[in-house]
């Protein structure tokens, strides 16, 4: 089954790290608005490669929007025009025939092109090393329910740890800070008693990696979580800053 | 070689106690010098890195996305069983055991499944210290929800993102060691090839995906966690790159592949939508808890599904199987929904659908809701509105999926589902210590064959997952390593390296200089396509048969006819999944050969020759009661059998009515 919308692309290609990049231009036709941005991707490519031309290279993998692989930034939007989903499940009907689709990668220093529209976040990676954990080893637990953690308390910490280290945050912020990030890991932990012997430390350290990936500063514009697939909240970046504030004092005490 | 399970001696409950205090131990300064490469970072691979790394062995752990984050238990859905027995509901460890075997349909080995159950209520402590946010209830305690198969309430959550926080809790604990530079991870790598040195696992070869560079890397055990084959079938709930190279290169390394043609489909998933479609949708098993499956009891009915009178309606599970209702096992419903559309009655433009509606559980927590805040005689819409509240919040982001997939509101109008491929029971032939018939070589989490039988039970796979890699082998490891202790890590110039890189290299430039006219998805789509009509949910001799000669033929065009753009030193996806395709064209053969010559029907294996008179899965034990290991030779196999006793169940004709 195929549909009856013709759209015109501007994809960035780059060939490498050390290519400049530019724009290219290309033409899909048929495409059915049942199908999602990534088929009409798959579409394109297929045509490429029909062509002996070299496919667009773009990350993606679970293509339900949970494993935070896919990362286009679409018509100047991270995920592309509408909010709270990622760029595997937006759908072609959010489109309409004869429009021209502008497609970028993630642009920020900490997150270099590979290629194409893939970059590289490894330093989210980095940054949940330095702190991001309980320090815990395997065997050392108590039975599951030895500590009871209110209702409220596990939905706060379940809606920050629902965050799929996409990035877009990133890509959103024009300091592309990562603050929206960072902060929910903490968050998750701070509302966790579990996450309590560690807490001050936890946010000294994950602050301190983040601001040595050379992610920029927060000024609070908000960017970030309006366009965050997960709807991370902002209050989670308050939350941080107070722990991050109250961490620096119980280090100048120590 | 004859198979050996090396279950140890004693009675069923005291297995793995007498196991774990008499296995040979490492001491701690031997163990750093110990090296133990682990393909996969998902909950398997993830949980045995950080586990490992913890005791004192040096790690390498490997991963093809660009975060050991984004493996593939990510997508998990629905929850996670243990036996805490929370409920008081009647649950143990025993009736954990006895469900995994009852929904294996008793082709799953006694004293694996055993421990599997003994070990899980390990897990959710462990995850629990973690930080996992499970769902709890107001007094503050760990909630739980029924799954198909049972009849008590074990299965563990976190909404409908099981998988994710699973996942991100065992990833934290693996960045913990990467960070205490216990683990060297290797993001955005693929192993090709296994190294052998005198018989035994010492080493990978993996491909460097950005540069295209080939990577040798020496270790005294090698642990395959690369998850399950289930693309093999091109469309499946798998994600986009899952798929079966690392487990297919052990195979073909000596390792022997235990029933291969196990696959689990999954009954409620998003129906295919058009040729474009490059994957397919689950909708968790849990939605089952509260919807109920229906199709009209007139065969073609076009009618908006809110217009047909209930007593128009086909509740065909409750009917068919009164005890389970819409909880039978996976296979069972999955071959229900298919009987209902091939007889006709099946729904949506493509007719090859049902319903799963949740009008009757929304009214019925509406009604709770309230009176719960005292509201006397509520209307039928407050009703409602309540009800969808309660539903919206147990499975909130699986309705916006649906939603954003289909472009249909699930919360008015009940959603479409269909079978599809999700998970792969076989998988590696592993013994009780999960090692393959390789020394130094293991298997854990879905690329191993162990534990479910001829299907898995839901919310069963995280579990096993988890018990590998955190509770078994940290103990199992050691008592092959015990022995290698004395073992200098070998020169990675060592000449089995040398052979093993080339012949990477020579499968690489041969997929690149082919020059043909067609894509890899092409071939990948024609493959998908014969798996899915010949050895899917209902498989026959004739059709197999022709299954085979057809993927035969479909390989020789691949390497005939392929196209492949790009280099091999460069960032080439193209490339990469041609490799993977080139591996699911040999696998899918074999799954045929499998399926063919075990003439019965078990769990997801249907063969239409055996059947009972009302059509349900009709096994032959006096002749199939055994685990099909096939050995791999110069493009042959050779099947060998692991008897399956069973000393603590007595086997049944499986029966949910
Ligand atoms: C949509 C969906 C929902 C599910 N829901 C549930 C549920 O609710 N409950 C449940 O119990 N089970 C569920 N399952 C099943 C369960 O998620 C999987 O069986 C399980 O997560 C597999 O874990 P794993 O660690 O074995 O493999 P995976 O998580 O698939 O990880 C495989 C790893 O291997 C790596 N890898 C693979 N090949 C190579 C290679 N050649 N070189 C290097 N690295 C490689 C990958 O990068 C990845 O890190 C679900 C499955 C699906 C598809
Ligand atoms: S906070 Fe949101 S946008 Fe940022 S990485 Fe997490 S999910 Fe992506
Ligand atoms: S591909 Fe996984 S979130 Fe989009």
């Amino acid at each position: 089954m195929s549909g009856n919308m013709n759209l015109t692309l501007k994809v960035w290609r780059q060939k490498s790290n050390k290519d400049k990049g530019n724009f290219e231009e290309f033409k899909v036709n048929d495409i059915s608005p049942d199908m999602s941005f990534l088929e009409m991707f798959d579409v394109l490519n297929e045509q490429l490669i029909s062509k002996g031309n070299e496919p667009i290279a773009f990350d993606h993998d679970c293509r339900e929007g949970i494993c935070g692989m896919c990362s286009m930034f679409i018509n100047g939007r991270p995920h592309g025009p509408k909010e709270g989903i990622t760029t595997c499940q937006l759908h072609m009907r959010s489109f309409a025939d004869g429009d021209t689709i502008i497609v970028e990668p993630w642009r920020a220093n900490a997150f270099p092109v590979i290629k194409d529209l893939v970059v590289d976040r490894s330093a989210f990676d980095r940054i949940v090393s330095a702190g991001g954990f309980v320090s815990v080893n395997t065997g050392n637990a108590q039975d599951g329910n030895a500590i009871p953690i209110s209702k409220n308390d596990a939905d706060i910490a379940f809606a920050a740890a629902a965050c799929i280290g996409c990035g877009a945050c990133v890509a959103a912020c024009k300091n592309a800070s990562a603050m929206l990030f960072v902060s929910a890991k903490i968050n998750q932990l701070a509302h966790l008693p579990q996450g309590q012997p560690e807490r001050m430390q936890r946010a000294r350290a994950m602050v301190h990696q983040m601001d040595k990936e050379g992610f920029g500063a927060c000024t609070n514009t908000g960017a970030c979580s309006a366009e965050c697939p997960k709807e991370i909240s902002l209050v989670n970046i308050a939350a941080m800053n107070c722990e991050f504030v109250k961490a620096n004092v119980v280090d100048s005490h120590e | 070689m004859s198979l050996n399970s090396n279950i140890p001696e004693g009675k069923l409950e005291e297995k793995w106690i007498k196991y774990k205090s008499t296995v040979p131990l490492v001491n701690p300064s031997n163990k750093r010098n110990l090296e133990v490469l682990i393909i996969g970072s998902g909950l398997a691979g993830a949980s045995a890195a950080a586990s490992l790394a913890e005791l004192g062995y040096k790690v390498k752990c490997f991963c093809f996305q660009d975060s050991p984050r984004r493996a593939h238990s990510i997508a998990a859905q629905g929850g996670i069983n243990a036996a805490k027995n929370y409920q008081n509901d009647g649950d143990s460890i025993y009736r954990l055991f006895y469900d995994t075997i009852k929904g294996g349909d008793y082709r799953a080995r006694e004293a694996n499944v055993y421990r599997l159950a003994e070990i899980s209520p390990n897990i959710i402590d462990q995850c629990v210290a973690q930080g996992v946010p499970f769902a709890r209830e107001y007094g503050g305690m760990l909630s739980n929800r029924s799954f198909g198969g049972t009849q008590v309430q074990r299965t563990f959550y976190a909404a409908g993102q099981t998988g994710q926080q699973l996942l991100l809790g065992a990833y934290s604990a693996l960045q913990r060691q990467i960070g205490m530079g216990n683990v060297q991870m290797y993001n955005r790598h693929e192993m090709l090839e296994i190294v052998k040195i005198e018989g035994k696992a010492r080493g990978i070869i993996a491909r460097n995906l950005i540069t295209g560079e080939l990577e040798r890397h020496f270790g005294h055990a090698v642990l395959i966690c690369s998850g399950g084959y289930g693309n093999v079938f091109y469309l499946s709930t798998n994600a986009m790159g899952s798929n079966a190279t690392a487990a297919w290169k052990a195979h073909k390394s000596g390792a022997y592949f235990g029933n291969p043609c196990f696959t689990q489909i999954h009954p409620t998933c998003i129906p295919v939508s058009g040729d474009h479609q490059s994957k397919l949708t689950l909708m968790s098993e849990s939605l089952r808890n509260d919807g109920r499956i229906w199709v009209p009891k007139k065969s073609n009915d076009n009618r908006n599904p809110n217009e047909i009178p209930e007593e128009e309606r086909d509740y065909y599970l409750e009917r068919r199987y009164p005890a389970f209702g819409n909880l039978v096992p996976r296979d069972v419903a999955s071959r229900a929904a298919k009987e209902r559309c091939d007889a006709g009655f099946g729904v949506g433009s493509s007719k090859m659908a049902v319903y799963l509606d949740f009008k009757f559980n929304m009214m019925r927590y509406g009604r709770v809701e309230a009176n719960k805040m005292g509201i006397e005689n509520p209307s039928e819409n407050e009703i409602l509105k309540l009800g969808k509240d309660v539903i919206k919040e147990k499975y909130g982001n699986l309705f916006d999926m649906y939603m954003q997939i289909t472009g249909e509101n699930p919360y008015e109008t009940p959603m479409r589902i269909y079978p599809a491929v999700h998970y792969t029971m076989g998988g590696l032939w592993v013994d009780y210590n999960l090692m393959t018939t390789v020394p130094g070589l293991y298997s854990l989490g879905e690329a191993n064959f162990s534990d479910h039988g001829a299907n898995r039970l839901g919310a069963s796979a995280l579990m096993q997952g988890l018990a590998d890699g955190y509770f078994v082998i940290p103990y199992t490891i050691g008592a092959y390593l015990a022995n290698e202790i004395s073992v200098k890590p070998e020169s990675t110039d060592h000449q089995a390296f040398v052979d093993a890189e080339n012949s990477v290299k020579e499968t690489i430039e041969k997929l690149l200089s082919i020059n043909g006219t067609k894509s890899v998805d092409h071939y990948h789509k024609k493959l998908g396509k014969v798996m899915w009509d010949k050895c899917g949910m209902a498989r026959n001799a004739k059709g197999l048969q022709e299954a085979i000669d057809e993927i035969k033929v479909i390989r020789n065009e691949f390497w005939q006819n392929l196209r492949v753009t790009g280099k091999a030193n460069e960032f080439n996806p193209e490339l990469e999944k041609a490799g993977r395709v080139a591996d699911f064209l040999e696998l899918g053969e074999l799954m045929c050969i499998d399926a063919l010559h075990r003439n019965e029907s078990c769990g997801g294996h249907f063969r239409e020759e055996s059947q009972t008179n009302e059509g349900e899965a009709l096994r032959n034990d006096q002749e199939f009661s055994y685990v099909a290991a096939w050995e791999y030779s110069q493009n042959n196999w050779k099947l060998h059998k692991e008897e399956l006793k069973f000393e603590n169940i007595k086997i049944a004709q499986r029966s949910y009515k």
